[in-house]
């Protein structure tokens, strides 16, 4: 509930509909493109909207951005204002943990029913009829289907590199919240090497995802059209390499905001929630690792 | 507070509002958002009605007379998506920025910025959906549900753009959930607990909870069909794995609490409006919120009943009809309590009750043919035929539309500062009551008597109601026009509007003039 202050409403703004444009020319010339490079038709319009509405979009963020951080820093939020900011982080980060459920609902649905059935287990196995011979077997190395599919020669082991990124984002974790102990104490210096070693380790763990990506496309031919599980490991890991760049960014402008001197023990939401996101997307990995990889 | 920053706060607090376009572009301001999303999404409710009467009139007699049977596809898809996600949704959303900042004592969403980018994704959204309409190839014509493979492997080209239409929407729909939900949590008066809460502040707190849950996973499902479209990959295709019924499971996961977010706010308008008119407080208000939440934990879990006849195990069958059978018990307790809330109570019939209590009764009716389709063994009968399109345009109408109705009805004096004239609501209500029940009710006949839904044609024995059904349609559609001019000349030459213009109505939204000034409640009033 609110207290007695008076709620900080801002002026009007021009940056949503600014972000709203972006979002229109993005994603139409993102469309184009798909559907004029599926048709063989030219995509040179399609890349112009394309590109043009994702700096309109980088261009809305970087001021939208602007004016929140000097709207805390000339000291118009109130507590009030913070706990906004922090439920808003929160649900923020709950819409993407059903974003990640229901790709893993994808996953379990299909290792436990699906391609069971087409193997020709149980009361639904009747589907095994449409492919004969047809195998159920996890990871799904030869498809129902191997001519439309042509399945993976072998899949990522998970005790590689996907070992080496698990150490890896734990430890980014690890750092982070060593970071964060250090900023409660107002400590600068270990708060900023930390959260820059953080940031680091996001880096490394990328590198090592393209590196992965790389190895499956090349040597495994594992890949998008190699049946089920390229489908679903690409889709997975892939949002996850996605998030962990984002929040990558998001450490990365928090830690420039540090340097500049902008957060203190007693304020620091800014912190907190690129730390939260962190935090979530080092889960998924667990989670990813523990399932996609190892079992 | 200091007092230079109490002059700092005054001064900036009076602002009037911005002139010209320029006010509705950057706004922030709740009840100009507000306004844009009624307004948006009656334009939309127009639209997609629209396409109801070409379908109703390809429809009035059997063999083909207007339109082609592709183009036909194209308005059922097209009708159903602009009806959810143009039309009933951004109208709660509309009402939820209006009148929950009023309802709690609160000055402003809690997220101001962000509430106008809700807004201008929503149009981006609709503009990227309806713009399919003119595309090589057509709109989108595999029904609003879009299951794979018509719409992957057969889909035409504009699919992909319908994919991004929804991801924008989706985007829009959660953060408008997100700020209600911080708004509600974060930015009420002192001493108005939750319990305290307005039932349609209730309603609206955990529709946003099912719209958060639940936007993302149709956000996941929307992406593996663009992967399986441009990418190559194989989540609804069997050949490689994959499975046709797995985009059924994930897109039901989303869409029955989808059915829910449509209506839940709806149930908070009819819970704040029938205690007005019956000039009695509402029965069972903590029952009420406890039903609500259980509506809403079980809408997780019930999916798989729109997917009875796809080949499920049978204990898969059993558990979605049983968990569905359950919901009946919470809808119920409402259903029993806003009767109850009218049970010797000193009635008056204005136009916002006369839509409430059509919706208690005309929302039963749908409710029930809710509770035969349930039953898993009778859906095989009922499944895909108008049975269904009776049932759920029987929870939709007087369920979601008839709600916003009432509210509109309800809140207009507060938004416009005029009364509506009171004959011409009227006229309206039964208009609308008449031609909705003419035109579905019979839907239920030919549905049991087996005639499938989604077709361009159909045999003779089914000419004589579908030409009834046709005839109901059409007179709800031209109805729905004269709202537009009770809201016009209301606004126009209305009455002035007293602060309270219901003797019975309880809440802090009428404590404010009429109409509510720009800003209101700067400083939170206190709530015993």
């Amino acid at each position: 509930m609110s207290g007695n202050q008076s709620y900080y409403v801002p002026e009007s703004s021009i940056w949503p509909i600014v972000g709203s444009i972006g979002m229109l020319l993005l994603f139409f010339g993102f469309g184009q493109l798909l559907v004029n490079q599926s048709n063989g038709d030219p995509t040179t319009t399609a890349w112009v909207l394309f590109t043009v509405g994702a700096l309109t979009l980088i261009y809305m963020i970087v001021g939208w951005l602007r004016d929140v951080i000097n709207e805390s820093r000339s000291g118009l939020y109130d507590a009030q204002m913070d706990r906004s900011f922090r439920q808003g982080m929160a649900w923020f980060i709950f819409s993407e943990v059903a974003f990640f459920a229901a790709l893993f609902g994808a996953l379990f649905y299909v290792r436990v029913f699906v391609v069971p059935w087409l193997g020709g287990e149980g009361a639904k196995g009747a589907a095994n009829m449409l492919w004969e011979g047809f195998e159920a077997q996890w990871p799904l190395l030869n498809n129902p289907d191997s001519s439309a599919y042509k399945g993976p020669d072998s899949v990522v082991g998970a005790w590689g590199l996907p070992l080496l990124n698990t150490v890896l984002l734990v430890a980014s974790s690890i750092t982070l919240t060593l970071s964060h102990k250090a900023l409660m104490y107002d400590k600068r210096k270990p708060t900023i090497y930390w959260l820059a070693l953080t940031v680091l380790l996001g880096a490394t763990f990328l590198f090592f995802q393209v590196e992965e990506y790389i190895e499956a496309y090349a040597h495994l031919n594992l890949t998008l059209d190699s049946g089920i599980y390229g489908s679903l490991f690409f889709l997975m890991t892939g949002f996850h390499g996605l998030h962990v760049l984002l929040g990558g960014i998001i450490l990365s402008v928090i830690l420039v905001r540090l340097i500049k001197g902008h957060f203190s023990s007693h304020e620091h939401f800014g912190y907190e929630a690129g730390a939260w996101y962190w935090h979530f997307v080092d889960v998924v990995w667990i989670l990813l690792f523990t399932f996609v990889y190892v079992i | 507070m200091s007092a230079v920053a109490d002059a700092h706060a005054v001064d900036h607090d009076h602002h009037g509002p911005a002139k010209g376009i320029a006010r509705w572009l950057f706004t922030t301001n709740h009840k100009d958002i507000g306004t844009m999303y009624l307004v948006f999404s009656f334009a939309m409710f127009l639209t997609g009605g629209a396409m109801a009467m070409l379908i109703r009139a390809e429809l009035f007699e059997p063999g083909m007379q207007l339109i082609q049977p592709a183009f036909y596809n194209q308005m059922t898809t097209m009708h159903g998506l602009i009806m959810v996600f143009g039309a009933v949704m951004p109208a709660f959303v509309g009402l939820a920025n209006w009148m929950i900042p009023l309802m709690i004592g609160a000055p402003d969403m809690a997220l101001p910025r962000m509430n106008n980018w809700s807004f201008w994704l929503l149009v981006t959204g609709a503009l990227i959906l309806t713009s399919t309409l003119f595309m090589d190839g057509g709109a989108p014509n595999f029904g609003w549900t879009f299951y794979a493979p018509l719409s992957t492997t057969y889909g035409p080209d504009s699919t992909t753009f319908f994919i991004f239409a929804i991801h924008i929407m989706g985007i829009s729909s959660i953060m408008g959930a997100i700020n209600v939900i911080a708004t509600i949590i974060n930015m009420r008066a002192p001493g108005m607990t939750f319990m305290k809460m307005p039932m349609f502040v209730w309603t609206w707190l955990i529709t946003a909870f099912l719209l958060i849950a639940v936007m993302p996973v149709l956000a996941s499902v929307v992406t593996m069909m663009l992967m399986d479209i441009h990418f190559g990959t194989a989540f609804f295709d069997a050949a490689g794995g994959g499975d046709p019924v797995l985009f059924q499971h994930v897109f039901w996961f989303f869409g029955h609490p989808e059915v829910y977010i449509m209506i839940l706010p709806a149930f908070g308008i009819i819970s704040q409006i029938i205690p007005a008119f019956s000039r009695k407080p509402l029965f069972g208000y903590t029952s009420m919120v406890y039903a609500v939440a259980a509506i809403a934990i079980l809408s997780f879990l019930v999916w798989a009943h729109h997917m009875f006849t796809v080949g499920m195990p049978i204990a898969g069958e059993l558990f979605f009809m049983y968990a569905t059978m359950i919901i009946a018990v919470p809808t119920g307790v409402k259903i029993f309590n806003w009767i109850s809330t009218m049970f010797r109570g000193s009635l008056t019939f204005e136009t916002p009750m006369l839509f409430a209590i059509g919706f208690v009764v005309l929302f039963t009716v749908g409710g029930l043919s809710g509770v035969m389709l349930a039953i898993a063994p009778a859906d095989f009968q009922y499944h895909d035929t108008y049975f269904v399109v009776a049932h759920f345009h029987y929870v939709l109408i007087p369920g979601a539309i008839y709600g916003i109705f009432a509210a509109v009805y309800y809140w207009l004096p507060k938004w416009s500062g005029r009364m509506y004239s009171e004959a011409l609501g009227k006229a309206h209500f039964w208009l609308s009551f008449i031609g909705l029940n003419v035109a579905f009710f019979p839907m239920h006949f030919v549905g049991l008597a087996g005639m499938p839904r989604r077709y361009v044609d159909y045999p003779i024995q089914f000419a004589n109601f579908n030409m009834i059904s046709s005839i109901g349609a059409f007179l709800f559609g031209i109805s729905q026009l004269l709202l537009v001019y009770i809201v016009y000349r209301a606004i126009r030459s209305g009455n002035k509007a007293p602060a309270r213009p219901w003797d019975g109505a309880q809440g802090l939204e009428w404590t404010v003039p009429s109409p509510a000034p720009y800003h209101t409640f700067e400083q939170p009033p206190k709530v015993d």
